[in-house]
């Protein structure tokens, strides 16, 4: 068991690593990078956990189809780094809902761990669904992870919306 | 050191042994069929063209891909100015890896059988011709292929380059578009065989016979093959590339070995479609004249192979598409085509077809019954 605890430490490490380097490069090109290198090492965890299908989902659709949209919008309006504009009281105001955001996601991972068993398999799509839409904790997160997808696609326009007389 | 000795850590670390031998194995013949391939369509283009072909080195210009090798070796690394530095180094990585990754769970034939031998094992495990059988197989390969189009655009994009982005952008439009028909070419497959499992999907062309199995795939067998060519980027879809109109596309700001990689990763993935389709539609390593001949991964290497040829015969003889034609082709001809045929052969199975059981006994099944050699 001993190969486990290798990969999942390295795992881990990148995946932790590398969504660090989303929030904390200048270029967007490089955060998009980032994320597609943190969704691979989760996709590593989730297939550690026995739960193949999982891991090839994550790749395909968040790694292989989103971020490549990502990266493309990226790449077309050629932003090479923002100003260094911090956004004035709006941004205060996101920075402390981020941070309510974050406390409240560790508060739904803690309850979350006491009942869930790790090597829960879930392994066939019909598992998948039952596991997202049954029971109102997880469909919670899975909400919360598309507002925050939303919420990256609207920075995406914000940052190539073209000022005006620019 | 008691824990690290454990029976179960003593298993798994032989499994990961073996597996190990494996990749190194398959990685070596990969190599040694990427370079001689290079040759092969040089060989066959120039034939088809009524040329000679490069066949000045060694006997019918064998050693042709090792004087090219050698050569790319000793060439200058040049760096544009103002490319990205990592990302121009990690492109051609990231081409190269996900080409090799996605072969991993293609099996080059079924567990080893040799004559007069019998099963071959190795310290009590059978010994099959595949690195890892996969439960989820063929999307694997969707999921690995798909990131394959980071390198290309990363490539693109890193190079600083006006000709190379517009090949990188062009390259992974190309890819969204027809990566949809691609994926969906499977499903009438995936349908029949209850299971994305390779094995199962060879198993299931036995259980079918393997003539019935080719006649009734062949609409999706040819809408993967179009979608395939588009999708390792092969004439007439080498839009990435054109050289007429992009000079090479988005290598062209690489040289030496980093060339050499991206080119490579280029031909890994026309292997990888190319053995893909052998297993899924061609019934892999079964034998075309069932009783006649024996099953054997011969047979799967000479439908590989076949398919191999047929990319080089289609590119001698179709020129390329135009950027509108090959989108109007992709979105208005070939998705609307394989969603027919899904629909169409969802009915068939619906109408006519016995009620499967889920994968995992399926698997079973298969193993149990008589007279199938998997």
């Amino acid at each position: 068991m001993i190969l486990d605890v290798i990969l999942f430490y390295g795992a881990a490490i990148v995946a932790l690593a590398s969504g660090l380097f989303v929030i904390a490069q200048r270029s967007p090109i490089n955060s998009a990078f980032s994320l597609i290198v943190t969704m691979c090492s989760l996709a590593v965890m989730f297939a550690m956990l026995g739960s193949g299908f999982i891991a090839v989902l994550q790749v395909v659709v968040y790694a292989g189809a989103i971020m490549v949209l990502f990266l493309f919008v990226i790449m077309l309006l050629n932003t090479k780094q923002d100003e260094g504009d911090r956004g004035g009281g709006i941004g205060r105001a996101a920075m402390a809902l981020g941070i309510i955001l974050a406390l409240q996601s560790m508060v739904v991972v803690w309850k979350g761990a006491e009942t869930l068993p790790a090597n829960q398999r879930v392994t066939t799509s019909a598992d998948v669904a039952r596991g997202l839409f049954s029971s109102p904790r997880f469909l919670y997160a899975f909400e919360a992870t598309s507002i925050l997808i939303l919420s990256a696609m609207v920075g995406a326009i914000v940052v190539a919306r073209k000022e005006k007389g620019k | 050191m008691e824990m690290l000795l454990s029976p179960a850590n003593k298993e798994m670390g032989i499994d990961a042994l073996i597996a190990l031998i494996k990749v190194a194995v398959i990685f070596g013949a990969l190599l040694v069929l990427f370079s001689l391939m290079t040759l092969i369509e040089r060989r066959v283009l120039a034939f088809m063209q009524f040329r000679r072909g490069p066949n000045r080195v060694g006997w019918f210009g064998i050693l042709q891909p090792a004087a090219d090798g050698i050569k790319l070796f000793f060439k200058e690394e040049v760096m544009p100015e103002g490319a990205h530095k990592f990302l121009f180094f990690a492109a051609p990585v990231v081409a190269i890896i996900t080409a090799y990754v996605a072969l991993a769970v293609v099996p080059y034939g079924g567990p080893l059988v040799l004559p007069f031998y019998g099963q071959v094992s190795v310290l009590g495990r059978p010994l099959d011709i595949q690195i890892a059988s996969l439960d989820v197989g063929v999307l694997f390969i969707f999921a690995v292929t798909s990131l394959g189009v980071y390198g290309i655009v990363l490539a693109g994009y890193a190079s600083n380059n006006k000709y190379a982005l517009l090949g990188g952008l062009r390259s992974s439009a190309q890819m969204f578009s027809y990566e949809l028909a691609l994926g969906m070419s499977w499903v009438s497959v995936i349908m029949a065989a209850g299971s994305f499992r390779l094995t199962d999907i060879v198993a299931t062309t036995e259980q079918w016979g393997i003539w019935p199995w080719m006649i009734l795939q062949s609409p999706a067998f040819i809408i993967y093959m179009i979608a395939a060519c588009a999708e390792v980027n092969r004439t007439p879809f080498d839009l990435a590339e054109s050289e007429t109109e992009l000079v090479a596309g988005f290598h062209l700001e690489y040289s030496s070995m980093k060339f050499a990689l991206l080119q490579m990763a280029e031909y890994i993935n026309m292997i990888t479609v190319c053995a893909l389709a052998s297993n899924m539609f061609l019934g892999g390593w079964l034998s075309p004249l069932p009783g006649l001949l024996p099953n054997s991964p011969l047979w799967f290497f000479a439908k590989m192979l076949f398919l191999l040829f047929v990319f080089i015969w289609v590119r001698a003889t179709v020129p390329r598409f135009r950027y509108d034609q090959l989108m109007r082709f992709g979105w208005k001809r070939l998705i609307p085509a394989v969603a027919i045929w899904v629909v169409f052969y969802s009915g068939l199975t619906a109408g006519f077809g016995e009620r499967k059981s889920p994968p995992t006994t399926m698997a079973a099944r298969v193993v149990a019954a008589p007279g199938v050699s998997r």
